[in-house]
């Protein structure tokens, strides 16, 4: 009887899963809302880049499609990090000049821990050279929020050590609706 | 001595009567149609195959049984994602024509409650259809019909494989008939929300390889979407 009690009470009370958290490195904005800036580190954080016709396909091996369907779909995948260069999670960037669909740029962020947010950007650079856009969904975490995401490429940053030539900046700025604790 | 001795034993049986009621509760949730069978929506039906192998790109912490494919691609050792998989599969109709591209991101959930037969894993598919457009599906996935039906008898089995014929919804939520929730992002999609349901059909499993011979299939209800793949 002890043994089937005790059992049920530590199935019960003892998460089977207990994923690994990093703190969320955000600063506060007079709004309420919060900045958040996510890292990836160029070339060490790619996973993918497929392209059609490409020649620079990763990673080595892959057998991207040569359907002419996908056209100039161009489709990477990162480990993304946080402010202190530590990994938090995946994200995955689509990218299309296609006529049939209108030209987009977007992004889905997974973090484990926290939820998934999808990220939809302006086609056109700003005038400083980076791209502004938005936050159209979110899981979890970034279920109720709503803002903005600025995407810009830092090519004037180097480690040979860590093997970096390059680094993607994705600021966001999120905000919760009124009323809401988040 | 032989008090202490008992009462382990005793409790060995416990441990042991609680684990096989658990694993054989009836009450399972088994859900075999699809909450969007009686949809009025357009819906959109893609077919994928499910053993990593055959996939574009398949990656995990290295860790599993199931292979990284290709065998260069990056693993997801780092502490944060190391309960993460990325598959990248092609999306195709029932007749095996490709209509998309999806990149899937799987994560198991901290709300996995064995007590309630729930092994959930949390799911994000990033789909490109192309001349239709972008979406992003969002679900909770309940995978323990396929550990109990297919991977504990792989295991069992003298020869570590499992053969027959299995068929689930996999899709747990977050929606309230159990689907799952779709944010349109670009060209017919734009600012349409819908739900999506995502089954597996496994014939074949292997203890020491993973799965042998095994489909998916993603249905996606689109309000005002306009479709040609119906």
């Amino acid at each position: 009887m002890l043994g089937l009690v005790g059992t049920g009470v530590l199935t019960y009370s003892v998460p089977a899963v207990d994923l690994h958290r990093e703190p969320s490195l955000i600063s506060v904005l007079p709004n309420g809302g919060f900045v958040e800036t996510y890292r990836i580190d160029l070339p060490r954080d790619r996973i993918l880049v497929g392209l059609t016709g490409a020649d620079n396909a990763l990673p080595a091996g892959l057998d991207w499609p040569t359907d002419e369907l996908f056209g100039d779909l161009q489709t990477e995948i990162f480990k993304i990090r946080d402010r202190n260069n530590v990994v938090i999670g995946v994200a995955s960037r689509l990218a299309s000049a296609s006529e049939q669909t209108g030209p987009f740029i977007e992004w889905a962020l997974h973090l484990p821990a926290r939820g998934s947010a999808y990220l939809q950007m302006d086609v056109a650079p700003s005038s400083e050279g980076h791209r502004n856009g938005r936050l159209m969904a979110g899981t979890g975490d970034f279920e109720t929020l709503s803002g903005t995401v600025r995407e810009q490429f830092i090519t004037d940053f180097e480690d040979e050590d860590l093997n970096i030539n390059g680094r993607i900046e994705l600021i966001t700025a999120f905000v919760a609706p009124l009323g809401d604790e988040e | 001595m032989k008090y202490f001795i008992s009462m382990l034993l005793g409790m060995s049986i416990g441990a042991a009567l609680f684990v096989a009621g658990m694993y054989f509760n009836p009450f399972t949730d088994r859900m075999l149609v699809s909450p969007l069978a009686v949809s009025d929506d357009d819906l959109l039906d893609f077919t994928y195959t499910a053993v990593p192998g055959e996939a574009i790109l398949y990656t995990d912490n290295g860790e599993s049984i199931i292979e990284t494919h290709p065998d260069r691609v990056a693993e997801l050792w780092e502490p944060a994602i190391v309960d993460t998989s990325i598959a990248v599969i092609l999306l195709n109709d029932s007749r095996g024509q490709v209509l998309g591209l999806g990149v899937k991101f799987s994560s198991d959930s901290e709300q996995t409650a064995l007590i309630n037969s729930e092994v959930l894993v949390n799911s994000v598919w990033h789909i490109y259809v192309p001349g239709q457009g972008t979406l992003l599906v969002d679900q909770i996935e309940n995978h323990w019909s396929f550990l109990r039906e297919i991977v504990v008898p792989a295991r069992w089995s003298s020869g570590d494989n499992w053969k027959g014929a299995f068929f689930r919804i996999m899709t747990h939520g977050p929606g309230a008939l159990g689907t799952a929730r779709v944010a349109g992002g670009n060209g017919n999609f734009a600012g349409v929300s819908g739900e999506a349901v995502e089954s597996l059909a496994a014939r074949a499993y292997s203890a020491l390889d993973g799965p042998v011979s095994m489909n998916g299939s993603l249905t996606i209800s689109v309000p005002q979407a306009t479709s040609e793949t119906e």
